[in-house]
């Protein structure tokens, strides 16, 4: 391999995997969003482009051998009995502000992509089709804008 | 007692954000498919927020430029809290009376569009209002998302409670919104990685710390932000979605929205250049002032042009709002005081002015039965109280004084003087002139009656009213003489309110 | 469309990706968004500010709950628009397409198995709500596993059969009331004297102390989330399956 592209590799790709597959899988949505003519494939492609973004997020909070936001039992115990002693170890848990805010965020998703399939469904029901090109040849004359 | 008022005066924006959420939940609750079951609560609870939002303004201004409330009492940035200065309440203000005196105008429209229906209208129409003040209010980028979304599918769902067209513009909405917002989205989490806080001075703050503003992740966070909030307030190209939104909705959902949607996002979009990432570094260190400035003399010039040639009156109305957000972005990226104060004192008199338009607009569709610019003909004489509250309107869009339109005309025209930026001053002054052709084509068309012209080809059914009202109530009038009343009143009181938005503009 | 959505693609990811570049590296525990005060301060801080193990229960229901609040009002807000945008009223039973499944119609088995797995999930379901801030749950994980057990219910012995347990007015009033629980336990706070959702602010009224008080209230907004969550989960489905007739479905 080249030596150029085995440093860009090393330095650039492998330690920032994660923001580059979030870049791709987010791209992957975005297309499918602009360039598919059926509406409820435009609402997979809504789907992925939001859930690179929460990959994203997650990706952030991550840390090198940290385990879940959660306290475990002992330590847990511990900080009750003595509530001055400040052991609690930054380094053995995970960011779990990224966390908070991709619950907010799934919940969103969820929420959009519920009512965007209520309104695509009524859109096949008064224009008997969900393909993008067949409605706009359904409207009238004028009705195009 | 005096203990009592100033508990009253610290909850207030809590009241102004929180008695339009509560009135939802009632509505819900208590309105059992009555077609204006929900009226009741949604004007109880808008006054009171509107109270809410006047006592935070005097708050506001009696403390002398801004209040802080801690939600969940955690001081930031480990909690959320509220940072309301002078334009948030003014902003705040707008949106709660445009909601109220809407609710009024909209009385009779509700019960015959939604049907049994009405209360989830009512709902969704309180947490949309609900939604808007929290944005205008909060300090935190996260919660800013979360309102946003509020806002967002609140206003999906009410648009797409139109006929089948509101629907099918509805679902673009659904799909450029959900970029929008996701864009802005992103933007933050680029904020958050790189200074690990979500408090909006904050960022600022840790950013100016580290000294990373020439990084160029800081850079692409401005623009995803920027552009996702471009996105939600239709600045050209982005405003795809809009004019059949707007056009296509129920009565109610586009005399609310038209006036609120985009200057709410430009009310965010100052807030971000200005608090987020600092004056110095959105007007110096981004150093896309100047393409933005461009961008903004497009929009303003092709929203005037699309407008010129529409002839359905409700689409020609969306393309001047096209040009105004123009205006507004512009004023903002100037870079100096006159401008921004003039965005800044934009966003109320926009607000008021195509508040108005819209309420008369869909008074006349409403009568006539005719969604095109034919519809006017003879209509000084037919129906001389609603030409007065659109003349009002329309002279304050064209810019004549003494109406709000020509002073923030002013202030913005003297920030292009001042920046040298002619080619917007000239974009805006060809705008003005652009809405005077527009508008006086159709006094004349409304003084003089029938016109020799041919009628404008492309009658659109499902912009046409299901039944012309037989008259117009006076539930319907009162209301588009508030809002020309208020047309005036932003005007006349221009340098006092000049005066606080610069304020708190300065920093 | 295509070429235009290439283009767009290809701009805006030669964009994002032009900003890895100065991103710390992943699962860097000295990066910024992991070293900066305020996730140090939630790691090590809040179970005493608290007493809550879950960490991501701690910042959701306390430190950030006002969001957590508008959060429940975005799903609330779903659930509602749902209803406003495909809910048919009164539509004539002759209308309706045919193929759907009608109630009698069911497999021993599958009814046999589904009423006996449908308790389990309930109970499950509340042990999730309730035990959220000890271990990975909450209200919206629970509230999620609730409505799903009624859908469950719904796809094997029909949707009128769901409809008997959780009605379309019950379920309107039910999410209504989730958000309620909520916010008014924020005004709870308020009127205590405190500032909205501060949760300390009913030490008087919550046994144990400060703390407790505010680990207490936790479980108390959760279970609001739950309700809301629950009940919209199922609107969705049951709106969904039937374009808004909330008759037949799958």
């Amino acid at each position: 391999m080249e030596p150029a592209l085995a440093s860009f590799l090393q330095e650039q790709i492998v330690p920032k995997f994660n923001y580059w597959v979030y870049v791709v899988l987010m791209m992957i949505g975005l297309y499918a969003m602009i360039a598919k003519n059926n509406l409820i494939k435009k609402l997979i492609g809504m789907s992925i482009f939001q859930t690179a973004i929460i990959l994203f997020y997650v990706s952030v909070g991550a840390k090198d051998g940290a385990g879940i936001p959660i306290l475990d039992h002992h330590t847990y115990e511990h900080a009750l009995e003595h509530p001055g002693d400040e052991h609690i170890d930054r380094d053995g848990y995970a960011n779990p502000l990224p966390h908070v805010l991709m619950l907010t965020a799934i919940v969103v998703g969820v929420s959009t992509l519920g009512l965007a399939l209520a309104i695509a469904q009524r859109i096949f029901t008064s224009f008997g089709s969900i393909e993008e090109d067949e409605i706009l040849e359904k409207l009238q004359p004028g009705g195009h804008d | 007692m005096i203990e009592f008022f100033g508990f009253l005066a610290h909850q207030a924006p809590l009241v102004t954000v929180l008695a339009p959420a509560f009135g939802a939940l009632l509505v819900t609750l208590f309105g059992r498919g009555k077609a204006e079951a929900g009226l009741p609560l949604a004007l109880i609870s808008l006054s009171l927020s509107s109270v809410g939002a006047v006592v935070t303004l005097f708050h506001v201004l009696a403390s002398g430029g801004e209040l802080r409330y801690r939600l969940g009492g955690w001081a930031p940035p480990f909690g959320i809290e509220y940072r309301i200065d002078a334009l948030a309440a003014l902003t705040a203000a707008a949106v709660v009376l445009v909601g109220l005196v809407n609710a009024v105008f909209s009385k009779t429209r509700v019960a015959a569009e939604a049907g049994e229906k009405a209360p989830f209208f009512y709902t969704l129409y309180l947490f949309l209002l609900a939604g808007l003040c929290g944005i205008v209010f909060t300090n935190d980028a996260f919660n800013l998302y979360v309102l946003i979304e509020i806002t967002s599918l609140t206003s999906y769902a009410l648009i797409a409670m139109g006929n089948r067209r509101a629907a099918l513009s509805s679902f673009n909405y659904v799909i450029m919104g959900t970029v929008g917002a996701s864009l802005y989205l992103l933007g933050v989490g680029y904020l958050y990685i790189k200074t690990g806080t979500l408090n909006i001075d904050g960022m600022r703050a840790a950013m100016a710390e580290a000294g990373i503003w020439g990084d160029a992740s800081i850079t692409v966070a401005f623009i995803l932000i920027l552009v996702g909030l471009w996105t939600k307030m239709a600045f050209f190209p982005l405003h795809g979605w809009m004019p059949n939104a707007y056009s296509y909705a129920p009565t109610a959902v586009g005399t609310l929205m038209a006036p609120l949607m985009t200057k709410v996002m430009v009310y965010v979009m100052l807030r971000v250049m200005l608090f987020a990432f600092g004056a110095d570094f959105s007007y110096g260190g981004a150093g896309c002032g100047d393409i933005v400035v461009a961008l903004s003399t497009v929009a303003i010039v092709a929203g005037s042009l699309l407008a010129l040639a529409r002839s359905d009156i409700k689409k020609m109305l969306t393309y001047l709002i096209v040009a105004e957000v123009g205006y507004m972005v512009g004023g903002a990226w100037v870079g100096n005081e006159a401008g921004l104060t003039g965005a800044a004192y934009h966003i109320l008199s926009d607000a008021a002015m195509t508040f108005c338009l819209f309420m008369a607009v869909s008074i006349i569709v409403l009568r006539t039965g005719d969604h095109r610019l034919t519809a006017f003909t003879g209509l000084f004489r037919k129906m001389p109280l609603t030409m007065i509250g659109f003349t009002v309107g329309a002279l304050s869009m064209i810019g004549l004084p003494p109406t709000c339109g020509f002073f923030s005309k002013w202030y913005l025209v003297g920030g292009g003087i001042e920046a040298g930026r002619w080619d917007y001053v000239v974009a805006l002054l060809f705008s003005s002139l652009v809405n005077a052709v527009i508008f006086f084509r159709i006094f004349e068309r409304a003084y003089f009656g029938e016109m020799d012209e041919p009628a404008p080809a492309g009658d659109d059914a499902d912009s046409r009213p299901s039944q012309p009202l037989e008259r117009v109530p006076w539930s319907m009038l009162v209301p588009l003489f508030l809002a020309a009343a208020a047309v005036l009143l932003v005007g006349l009181f221009n340098n006092t309110l000049a005066g606080w938005l610069r304020a708190a503009l300065a920093i | 469309m295509k070429l235009f959505g290439l283009i767009a693609v290809i701009i805006v990811g030669a964009l994002l990706l032009s900003a890895t570049g100065d991103f710390p590296d992943f699962g860097d525990p000295q990066s910024p968004a992991s070293a900066s005060p305020l996730s140090t301060h939630y790691i090590e801080g809040s179970v005493y500010e608290t007493k809550v193990p879950n960490l991501v229960t701690a910042v959701l229901a306390d430190y950030r709950g006002f969001d957590t609040m508008f959060e429940t009002v975005v799903i609330f807000v779903a659930g509602i628009g749902i209803i406003a945008v495909l809910r048919a009223f009164g539509t004539p039973a002759a209308e309706l397409p045919e193929g759907g499944g009608e109630e009698g119609d069911d497999d021993l088995i599958i009814r046999t198995t589904c009423n006996l797995v449908f308790p389990v999930i309930q109970v499950f379901a509340l042990y999730v709500v309730a035990h959220g801030h000890h271990s990975p749950g909450g209200g919206f994980q629970g509230g999620v596993m609730l409505g799903a057990s009624y859908i469950l219910l719904a796809l094997s012995c029909g949707l009128p059969a769901a409809k008997r347990r959780l009605g379309e007015r019950q379920t309107i009033v039910l999410a209504a009331i989730g958000v309620i629980v909520f916010a008014g336990w924020g005004v709870a706070c308020v009127l205590f004297g405190g500032n909205f959702l501060d949760y300390a602010a009913l030490d008087p009224i919550i046994p144990g102390d400060v703390q407790m008080a505010r680990s207490h209230s936790m479980l108390g907004v959760e279970i609001g989330v739950a309700f809301t969550v629950t009940a919209i989960m199922f609107v969705i489905y049951a709106n969904l399956s039937t374009r808004g007739r909330l008759r037949d479905g799958l």
